[in-house]
């Protein structure tokens, strides 16, 4: 037995040191590689899977491409559009043709200049079917875009030519109002050719990235951190207030959270629902909360019964949907009950709304009942349907809601299935055993066609399987037309005709939230939840890390 | 002397964990008769209510105002049940399997265990997804495919146990004296295993209803508004400082489950050995 | 013992083929497609897309071409982290799951094989339940929840260790991650190694033994505690292959880049590399593992060797 004692006790000792090992005091962690320099640490709550400014697709990834790159035009802190590659752009007559005078002291990190052909690469490369970019179609309204896209013709015939080092010409198919505003996404970016292998392929490695943006990156741990450093070469170098950004991939956002309370983040991407009051009651003041464009909406399977054909039914599980109180009591971050697809906010449009909007929810409830009614469904004949969302905290409580608002105002005896987001895609897009199911859409740019495109017959977005010629028309309508008073009347009566024949119920607008350290100077709140590290700066006697 | 005593003492371990299983059991079905609510029944005006004695919300209300007590009670019902199906699943499978490749061993041996290989490379989780998919999300499903998992461990264990009994004297004496290969598996092997075999299952059981809760985590679990005690507690993790009741009650209940469990399985294993010894 | 060795891993190559085949097949069968998004790619795209990773061919002759990169030794591209290939995600990041996973595994065999032997041996004494009743707990609490809790009061309320892998260099991260990992694995083994233990010393020759008057130190030391560690040792492989992939919870809330995570995003993802490479590691990880935990139980128990 005392044998036992002895190397137990050793065994303890062993332990006792290699923990005592780790628990170096905190300073002594730190050979601090980053002495003097200010560090800004936020988060991105997923990895961004490419740094390849064409091949990226997430928002995540579009963020730390905006600190690394700049297209021809940026946007401020609050969100205005604002030259950047580019100092100055004018239009021709017909509108189908765009002049972009660049800037002469913009510099790639390597030292070379920022020419013009680099543009003209960098689109190329984007409709090339050779780079398979997720976002090739954006450019769709460009010259030869599409027929490139397939295959048809050659990449170089695209409409954008250099028509010297620092004047870019870009040609259009049709108008395009929001052309400048889809050239600050990080696909349109031009690209450095002696970046690229024989292949085409970028080297995206740490250290050997060649950008044009406001950092180069330093270091790269998937899922785990980017790390950028300024760039030296920089036009606009000497505003650039923070030396290193590190980006950290944080997917569960209370680790996220803790990260922040326990000073190691200076900016979050998000607030996890469960513990927005006490989060708002503990840091009110850093809490930022803004509208963003985003809707959130369910969708209808309109290609088979019960909804299929059946306007009343529509309309009324809609007016039955209590989203004053599902967006006050059980959602509860300040988003915005949604009585429109399109969200409020957005340049040169006013959302028409339902013709319900103004009334109370009880007059709505009554008026859904008699629509339920008409329907063909009542008490002994009950509406039962499946809700499909995919698996996520937050679907669930508000598919939970609105399952106990439907039984509760018509009656209707909803199932709720929560499936995996690829398994319901599948099932959404087979559009078999669906029947209403949850979606959303986060706009790209900054214009309504943007959201009213979403539901367009015929596009891959329109999930609802929406079919109605007469929105269609308006649809073409408002794209061929230069003038931006019509255009606007056009896009606003599709949404019109659209919200008559209830494709969708749109349940709420989406708010950014973020958590933004005291410390942090510069910080603008914005409709598309754009935050460039380049303006930003900490407080100073606060940039030594936390 | 100190047999009587561990006997004794595995006895009221035996008693103790038992009767407290039984008590919980018999709450956790009896629960949702008596209280008034409702386990999918919302309450948007009793948003994460503490617990209370008004509408008898005794362990409070969830983020979306459902009675939090009926909800743990039926938590209850479906992780008993985990432990029950899964296990009895990788009980059966896992003992035969590694008796018979133990004790056959050879070629036999060698193919049996590089099946079990095989299948634990395997990553589960898809296996899962497809299961899923396959049969509608069917619950029941899910217990047997985690037992399904567990055998592969039940079935290694058993079959290294096995093997070094085989290599006792006892074993070769039947054999010799002409006993056929099921016999000897339930004459002298199975006895034999039991010890190891209840501490295993006692292992299993949580293990089980850990897996249950991970697959809860990652929304594979039982479907909502229905619920186990493994995604009580993962709800409530994230709430622990603004609505800690959320996770303590059922992270407690989950635990003493745990423990009556083990408790269970070591005081039978006590009592099994004073009595082999006796 | 060479040539069993051989002949082990010789056998090995069916099984391992047989893996891939059968992961290959359930992959695909899952429903949905690895470019899936909310976004849906319009048709010229995604064709483009399916077409640059050769997602437009026949399922055969996918296999093949793929079966035709393993056998080079290449994993392909990864479809959701499209700046690496599956080949570096794993080199990169399996040096960080390997040191977590062998400290936290060292911890719980150390302390666990420790805590089971005190416990054995004090079987009516207040420590066997001290130590039960601890191990108890440690297998009645989900990592999720521990993790999380340790978190929370260690980093956010104590500010002793960091919450978040890259915040900061220092070896200080390592802490919280292996604890919380090798928590619920001291508690098996603990219990594992008792049980084992009690048994082996109430069996006969440790009776003989006894009787010829060793003492209770040196029949645990010379008799007991070989065969005793053989169901510990058998747990041994399973658990090092659960540390690995059950750490996906660990490496998720600390942010840790490891591989385990790898495994189940990239299911949900349907990053058919990814999940496939994942898949061939793990199974080629799996049979060695086996095979030195065999290897080792012949070590210990001379009788199993000679019967070789």
């Amino acid at each position: 037995m005392s044998f036992f004692r002895r190397p137990l006790v050793l065994f303890s000792l062993l332990v006792v040191v290699a923990l005592a090992f780790f628990f170096f005091p905190r300073e002594g962690d730190r050979p601090d590689p980053f002495d003097g320099l200010v560090v800004l640490d936020r988060a991105l709550s997923s990895e961004p899977e490419s740094l390849d400014p064409q091949l990226a697709r997430t928002t995540q990834a579009a963020d730390v491409l905006r600190d690394l790159g700049e297209g021809l035009a940026g946007y401020s802190p609050t969100g205005e559009l604002v030259p950047a590659g580019a100092i100055s752009w004018t239009s021709a007559e017909d509108a189908l043709s765009y002049r972009f005078e660049l800037r002469r002291e913009a510099r790639w990190s390597n030292g070379d200049p920022v020419t013009a052909s680099d543009y003209v690469l960098g689109l190329q490369r984007l409709v090339d079917p050779a780079t398979a970019a997720f976002y090739a179609g954006q450019l769709g309204s460009v010259l030869n875009a599409e027929p490139i896209l397939r295959g048809e013709m050659a990449p170089q015939s695209l409409g954008v030519e250099a028509i010297d080092d620092y004047t870019l010409e870009i040609r259009l198919e049709r108008p395009t109002p929001y052309l400048v505003a889809l050239l600050t996404h990080p696909s349109t970016f031009p690209v450095n050719a002696s970046g690229l292998n024989e292949r085409g392929e970028m080297n995206v490695n740490a250290g050997e990235l060649i950008s044009n943006g406001a950092y180069v990156l330093e270091e790269r741990t998937t899922n785990t951190l980017v790390q950028l450093r300024r760039n030296e070469q920089y036009w606009n170098n000497q505003n650039t207030a923070i030396d290193v950004v590190r980006h950290h991939v944080i997917t569960e956002e209370m680790a996220e959270l803790n990260r922040f309370r326990a000073g190691e983040l200076h900016i979050t991407s998000n607030v996890p629902p469960e513990s927005f009051a006490q989060v708002k009651e503990e840091y009110g003041d850093q809490l930022h909360v803004y509208p963003y464009l985003g809707v959130y909406y369910y969708g209808f399977n309109l290609t088979k019964p019960p909804f299929k054909d059946n306007l009343p039914l529509r309309q009324a599980l809609s007016m039955a949907l209590d989203r004053e109180t599902l967006v006050e009591k059980i959602i509860g971050r300040g988003e915005v009950p949604a009585y429109s697809f399109v969200p409020p906010g957005i340049d040169n449009y006013e959302p028409p709304q339902f013709s319900y909007a103004n009334l109370t929810q009880a007059e709505r409830n009554s008026i859904a009942r008699s629509l339920y009614a008409q329907a063909g469904y009542g008490d002994d004949n009950p509406l039962r349907f499946e809700l499909r969302y995919n698996t996520s905290d937050t679907h669930q409580r508000i598919a939970l809601a609105a399952q106990s608002m439907w039984k509760d105002v018509l009656g209707a005896e909803v199932t709720l299935v929560n499936e995996e987001v690829r398994v319901m895609l599948q099932n959404i897009r087979d559009a078999e055993i669906t029947q209403l199911f949850k979606s959303s859409w986060i706009g790209d740019f900054n214009d309504a066609q943007n959201f009213l495109g979403v539901v367009e017959p015929g596009a891959p977005s329109n999930m609802p399987g929406y079919e109605n010629e007469e929105y269609l028309e308006l649809l073409r309508n408002a794209a061929s037309n230069m003038d931006l008073e019509r255009r606007r009347l056009f896009l606003e009566e599709a949404e019109r005709v659209m919200l008559a024949d209830h494709p969708v119920i749109p349940v709420y607008f989406f708010v950014s939230k973020h958590l933004v350290s005291n410390d942090v100077v510069g910080w603008g709140d914005n409709l598309l939840d754009y935050h460039y590290s380049q303006h930003l700066s900490l407080k100073p006697g606060e940039q030594a890390r936390p | 002397m100190k047999t009587a005593i561990a006997r004794a003492f595995a006895h009221r371990t035996v008693l103790v964990s038992a009767s407290l299983l039984a008590i919980v059991a018999v709450f956790a079905f009896l629960g949702p008769v008596l209280s008034p609510n409702d386990y999918a029944e919302t309450d948007f005006d009793e948003l994460r209510a503490a617990p209370t004695l008004s509408d008898l919300h005794i362990f409070g209300t969830d983020n979306l105002g459902r009675d939090q007590f009926v909800r743990t009670m039926l938590g209850i019902q479906v992780t008993l049940a985990v432990a029950f199906i899964a296990s009895f699943v990788s009980l059966v499978i896992g003992v035969l399997y590694g008796a018979v490749a133990g004790l056959v061993g050879g070629r036999v041996d060698a193919v049996m265990m590089r099946f079990v290989d095989t299948l634990y490379a395997l990553p589960f989780i898809f296996f899962v997804i497809l299961l899923m998919v396959a049969f509608d999300r069917n619950f029941l499903l899910v217990f047997v495919a985690i037992g399904a998992i567990n055998w592969l461990d039940m079935a290694r264990i058993v079959r290294g146990q096995t093997l070094s009994l085989k290599e006792r004297e006892f074993i070769d004496a039947a054999r010799l004296g002409g006993v056929s290969l099921p016999g000897i598996i339930w004459r002298h092997i199975a006895p034999n295993l039991v010890g190891i075999v209840i501490v295993y299952v006692t292992l299993t059981i949580p293990q089980a209803i850990l897996m249950e809760s991970f697959l809860s985590f990652l929304g594979l679990g039982i479907q909502e508004p229905r619920t186990s005690l493994g995604s009580l507690v993962e709800n409530g993790v994230g709430q622990i400082e603004s609505a800690s009741w959320l996770l303590l009650i059922p992270a407690g209940l989950l635990a003493l489950i745990l423990m009556c469990f083990n408790f269970l399985g070591d005081g039978l294993r006590d009592l099994f050995d004073s009595r082999s010894s006796a | 013992m060479l040539r069993y060795t051989l002949r082990r891993l010789l056998g090995a190559i069916p099984t391992v083929l047989l893996v891939i085949v059968l992961a290959f097949i359930m992959v695909r069968a899952a429903p949905g497609g690895p470019f899936d998004a909310e976004r849906a790619l319009s048709p010229d795209v995604e064709a483009n897309i399916a077409r640059y990773y050769n997602l437009d061919e026949s399922l055969p002759r996918q296999f093949f071409r793929y079966l035709g990169g393993v056998l080079q030794g290449d994993l392909g591209p990864s479809y959701r982290y499209r700046d690496t290939t599956v080949s570096e995600l794993i080199a990169d990041h399996l040096p960080v799951s390997m040191m977590i996973g062998g400290m936290a595994m060292l911890l719980a065999i150390i302390v666990g094989v420790a805590l089971g032997i005190m416990a054995a041996l004090n079987r009516t004494a207040i420590t066997d339940r001290v130590v039960m009743g601890f191990a108890m707990l440690g297998i009645s609490v989900p990592v999720f929840v521990l993790a999380p809790v340790f978190m929370l009061f260690l980093s956010v309320k104590l500010q002793w260790l960091p919450a978040g892998w890259s915040s900061t260099p220092g070896p200080s991260k390592y802490v919280l991650p292996v604890i919380s990992l090798a928590l619920p694995q001291i508690a098996y083994i603990a219990r594992l190694s008792r049980a084992s233990l009690i048994d082996v010393l109430s069996s006969d020759f440790i009776r003989t033994a006894r009787a010829q008057g060793l003492s209770q130190g040196s029949i645990v030391r010379y008799h007991a505690l070989k065969p005793a560690m053989l169901p510990v040792l058998s747990y041994m492989g399973p658990a090092i292959a659960v540390i690995l992939t059950g750490s996906v919870v660990i490496e998720e809330i600390f942010g840790i880049p490891g591989v385990g995570q790898f495994f189940v995003r990239g299911a949900l993802n349907r990053d058919y590399t990814l999940v496939l490479g994942i898949v061939i590691f793990y199974a080629v990880l799996i049979v060695l593992l086996n095979l030195i935990v065999d290897l080792l139980y012949g070590l210990i128990d001379p009788r199993i060797r000679a019967r070789r």
